[in-house]
């Protein structure tokens, strides 16, 4: 298993992964990915297609899907038309950032010579990140709890909960891949101000 | 009631607009307690974006961990709003208001 990130001589931060834990990072930014692009971003309040298609505006409500509501949330709780004017010019490039960023840890890994599609036996990934890397790498780490932390239900000081979790139940399966990404992201943030 | 027509005040009257009032009111960034983000990579967040020193990053991060909310910047609208967007991308969940 990864020992996760130590800082790198020169600022940043290096770390080793199995061929199966680099997989299952590029798999889970991934998924990110998709999520962010494929997703409408706000159902058009319009049933004339000429004004839906000149309406490129950014979207003024909150998002349907939990994990996007999380991931963009509301500016203004006690305003919604400030709140929606927020969003309309805020959502589309902080979507934009997010899923770039996590097409760069899918790069990060690549480069570092994770193949498409994983065969081997043994394969070792060396993941070298210069500080710019490792902040970009750390907002995606952050992007992916909290996507796998919404879709669980992950609460405050629920760890126990979580830990009873009988091994067939697939959500302990996804918790521990949690547990796992946030011990990635502490050693990061450690490698870095450490 | 007096028929004599006054010179009308309404002239006089400077418009009051928004941006005008808004100019003058400070706003707040607040940040909210969630259940995943570190505490390491907030008091991080904290140092990197407002160059707060670690001291102040660490104490606004515990306020945040133990009081579930902290203030962690304040000036005009326009400058909460680009702190509450980068909060937003650093995955913080953040919100602004103005200040009582």
């Amino acid at each position: 298993m990864s020992e996760g990130f130590e800082r790198r001589r020169g600022g940043g931060a290096v770390a080793t992964f199995s061929g199966f834990e680099a997989d299952l990072i590029r798999s889970l930014a991934s998924q990110l990915v998709e999520l962010l692009r494929n997703e409408v971003a706000a159902p058009s309040a319009s049933d004339d297609p000429l004004e839906q298609l000149l309406d490129f505006s950014g979207p003024t409500t909150e998002p349907e899907d939990p994990v996007l509501a999380r991931l963009f949330p509301t500016a203004y709780p006690d305003d919604e038309e400030a709140a929606g004017e927020f969003r309309r010019f805020t959502e589309g490039s902080l979507r934009d950032h997010k899923a770039r960023a996590a097409v760069q840890v899918i790069d990060s890994l690549e480069e570092a010579g994770l193949p498409t599609e994983l065969a081997e036996d043994g394969l070792v990934v060396d993941v070298e990140l210069d500080k710019d890397q490792s902040v970009t790498w750390m907002k995606s780490f952050t992007d992916i709890r909290l996507a796998l932390a919404t879709r669980l239900g992950v609460e405050e000081d629920d760890e126990d909960y979580w830990m009873a979790l009988p091994e067939e139940d697939p959500r302990a399966h996804v918790y521990d891949i949690y547990q796992w990404v946030g011990y990635l992201q502490e050693t990061l943030v450690d490698a870095l101000t450490r | 009631m007096n028929a004599v027509s006054a010179p009308s005040p309404v002239e006089l009257e400077q418009p009051e607009t928004e941006d005008l009032t808004s100019l003058g009111t400070p706003w707040v960034t607040i940040v909210w307690n969630d259940p995943v983000n570190l505490m390491n990579y907030v008091s991080y967040v904290f140092q990197t974006y407002f160059g707060y020193s670690r001291k102040k990053a660490e104490k606004l991060m515990l306020e945040v961990h133990n009081d579930g909310k902290s203030v962690v910047s304040n000036g005009s609208r326009e400058e909460m709003e680009r702190d509450v967007q980068a909060m937003h991308e650093y995955g913080l969940w953040a919100t602004m208001e103005k200040q009582d």
